[in-house]
């Protein structure tokens, strides 16, 4: 089945006439989401991407039009909490925020609203998802994947596609890819990427993906050793040469005091039965170690 | 962004906070000066403290008290000049000494795991919260602000009346309410009294028992680097003293860069995959000497950009370049490493990883250029700690 997004997914881009969000919404387009509907104010009753996707001057009226039911946001730091408050009161259930430094505070009542309306947000400063062979909705590259039955979730961009292109090689494919982003306010965590999984008849295996600053591995790690005792899980943290008291790249990459070291989330998801590699190349041998045979 | 002491106070004073008064002075005879205007007020000692943007000020002999005016110039010369974790003091607050009767902590930090304001309060003041947490963990109180209205009264009051503030709770209830308000109205990520504590005014010995006070005797202020655009008047409070003029150079190039201590200098794109660079070098038996992020789209100026950061650091003997294109064009960063190389006054080996988008173009071009490539993550870590000299010292 894949989790988040899949054939079934009717997106809907908004900031599709920006540079980034033109650039991407192509791409997704190309690999074969359903690109339904993208949002840019003022440009309504325009075109996208050479006259294939519909631009409507509002979310509400590219859902009333399109059946629009994910967003992913384009939209500059400044406007993307509101641009995410927008999708939510259009009726929009999972909403992707890829935009990259929004004050975190901004975040604190954005993160409630979700909340309280049933929705999911996953971000901001994220790339995305993909189920390979579907749909991705976001930045990754498409190439890196390979369908298959391991589930990916992680905290950064690049590295995610580095892990994945290491599995892609090695012929080990995967359900869906989720990058949760790297701020300090999130919309979804870890442990609800694994809850998800956990649900999906269509994943065998795990693959976390870590880096230094807060506790979301560490809860993680909790979460699987009590629910996903018996599936196959491997991980990889990022930061383990960071100095303390640096923010390295994300904001929310920070090691304060002895919290949010690699070691004590290697510590957390070794307990919890993760085989924790040393080098994102080493995931497939790790994920056949832990027994996976697909 | 971390912000002196003095311009934190300066915060929470603006918030109506109870700050006892202060002045910063850069020479000797500056904190001479402030000193005796303190003394002249009734106080009976001043206290005079580094301004520098780490802890552990006070261990490092950064704070101390003195009587008199000429003492007060003794210790400011003292302090002034003097290293405190590699860095060098350039001005000191200069008080009226308080006489406490009692200290207290009270913080108002972003908590990631609630996605909240919280507010954390102990009657363990004066030592670092850090370690009454460790200690006694039931000594600190926790409580969310409401993630629409902020902190409520009766929230404050909860905090306030389980701190043991006593007759001061109201007090408290504002202190408590004007950090909050404090960490709104500049993006704070962290606003810190530590201590908060209870005074006696009027000169220590007054002994009338009548003029007791809880009053913000210390404060820190984080915030919010993604914010600063939107309160330029903060970008004041950014202390050119501390900041190394390479951070400058990379804040204005729009690269992410945090200089360490190794001899292998990174270039990376994308905060995740820097940070895991650094790691491989690291187990394949070298330091990196940076963390850097060329950022998203990186094009050949910024690529230019990057290599003088890492060609600043005398100590880098050896380069690793690895790109995983996505956003960012392979050929692109290709182009900008060969006019860096050719414009660069060092010659340091260089070893390029580049794949993802445009990844065959980029691989013609380094290969026309005669610049040393590698297909892996391990591969390119271990050629550079190969071409590291310094790797074993």
């Amino acid at each position: 089945m894949s989790i988040l997004v899949g054939r079934h997914t009717r997106l809907v881009v908004q900031g599709i006439t920006g540079r980034e969000g033109g650039f991407h919404a192509a791409a997704m387009l190309e690999y074969g989401t359903l690109v339904v509907a993208g949002v840019t104010p003022g440009k309504g009753g325009q075109t996208a991407l050479d006259g294939r996707v519909p631009v409507f001057d509002s979310v509400h009226r590219a859902v009333a039009e399109t059946g629009a039911d994910t967003s992913c946001i384009f939209v500059p730091a400044a406007g993307a909490p509101d641009a995410v408050m927008e999708a939510v009161d259009a009726g929009i259930r999972t909403i992707f925020c890829i935009t990259e430094g929004i004050p975190a505070l901004d975040m604190v009542p954005v993160v409630q609203a979700i909340r309280d309306a049933g929705a999911r947000l996953i971000g901001p400063n994220c790339p995305g998802a993909t189920s390979p062979g579907q749909a991705k909705v976001g930045i990754i590259p498409g190439s890196v994947h390979r369908e298959g039955r391991v589930g990916v979730v992680s905290r950064s961009g690049t590295l995610t596609y580095e892990a994945v292109q290491a599995m892609t090689d090695a012929g080990i494919g995967q359900s869906t890819c989720v990058g949760i982003g790297g701020d300090p306010i999130i919309g979804t965590t870890f442990s609800d990427i694994l809850a998800l999984f956990a649900e999906d008849a269509e994943t065998d295996a795990l693959v976390l993906i870590g880096e230094i600053g807060g506790d979301a591995e560490e809860q993680a790690a909790g979460w699987a050793a009590e629910h996903l005792a018996d599936i196959p899980k491997v991980a990889f943290i990022a930061g383990r040469t960071a100095p303390e008291g640096k923010r390295m790249g994300h904001a929310g990459a920070i090691i304060s005091g002895a919290s949010g070291t690699a070691q004590s989330k290697v510590d957390a998801l070794e307990a919890a039965g993760f085989r924790v590699a040393g080098s994102p190349t080493e995931l497939p041998t790790l994920l056949r170690d832990a027994g996976y045979a697909g | 962004m971390k912000i002196q002491e003095a311009d934190a106070k300066s915060l929470l004073l603006a918030q109506g906070l109870p700050v006892p008064g202060w002045e910063v002075a850069r020479t000797a005879t500056e904190a001479r000066a402030a000193a005796e205007r303190a003394l002249a007020a009734g106080a009976e000692q001043v206290v005079i403290k580094a301004q520098v943007l780490v802890g552990g000020r006070g261990k490092a002999g950064g704070v101390k008290l003195a009587s008199s005016a000429d003492e007060a110039e003794a210790v400011a010369g003292r302090i002034l000049g003097m290293d405190i974790k590699d860095i060098t003091v350039r001005k000191v607050l200069v008080a009226a000494a308080a006489d406490i009767v009692k200290e207290y902590y009270l913080s108002a930090v972003l908590d990631r795991s609630a996605r909240r304001i919280l507010l954390m309060g102990s009657a363990e003041g004066g030592v670092e919260i850090e370690q009454v947490a460790v200690a006694t963990p039931e000594a600190i109180t926790y409580q969310h602000a409401d993630p629409y209205l902020g902190l409520l009264d009766h929230q404050a009051r909860r905090l306030a009346f389980a701190m043991d503030l006593g007759p001061h709770w109201k007090a408290g209830v504002a202190i408590a309410k004007g950090l909050v308000r404090t960490m709104q109205a500049h993006d704070a990520d962290l606003v810190e009294i530590n201590p908060l504590a209870v005074v006696r005014e009027g000169g220590a010995g007054s002994g009338d028992g009548s003029g007791e006070r809880l009053v913000c005797l210390d404060a820190k202020v984080t915030l919010d680097d993604s914010a600063l655009a939107r309160h330029p008047e903060l970008e004041a409070l950014r202390d050119p003293d501390e900041e190394d003029p390479t951070d400058q150079l990379a804040r204005e190039a729009g690269i992410s860069f945090i200089k360490l201590d190794g001899t292998i200098g990174c270039m990376v794109n994308g905060a995740g995959l820097a940070m895991t660079t650094m790691d491989l070098v690291k187990r394949a038996g070298g330091e990196p000497a940076n963390f850097l992020d060329i950022g998203g789209g990186a094009r050949a100026d910024k690529v230019a950009a990057a290599m003088r950061l890492i060609l600043a650091d005398p100590k880098v003997d050896a380069i690793l370049v690895n790109i995983f294109g996505g956003i960012t064009r392979g050929d692109e960063v290709a182009r900008g490493l060969i006019e860096a190389r050719s414009l660069q006054e060092r010659d340091v080996p260089m070893v390029v990883r580049i794949v993802g988008t445009n990844f065959e173009e980029a691989a013609r071009l380094l290969q026309e250029a005669a610049f040393e490539t590698a297909g892996s993550l391990d591969e390119a870590a271990a050629k550079a700690v190969a071409a590291s000299g310094g790797a074993a010292a």
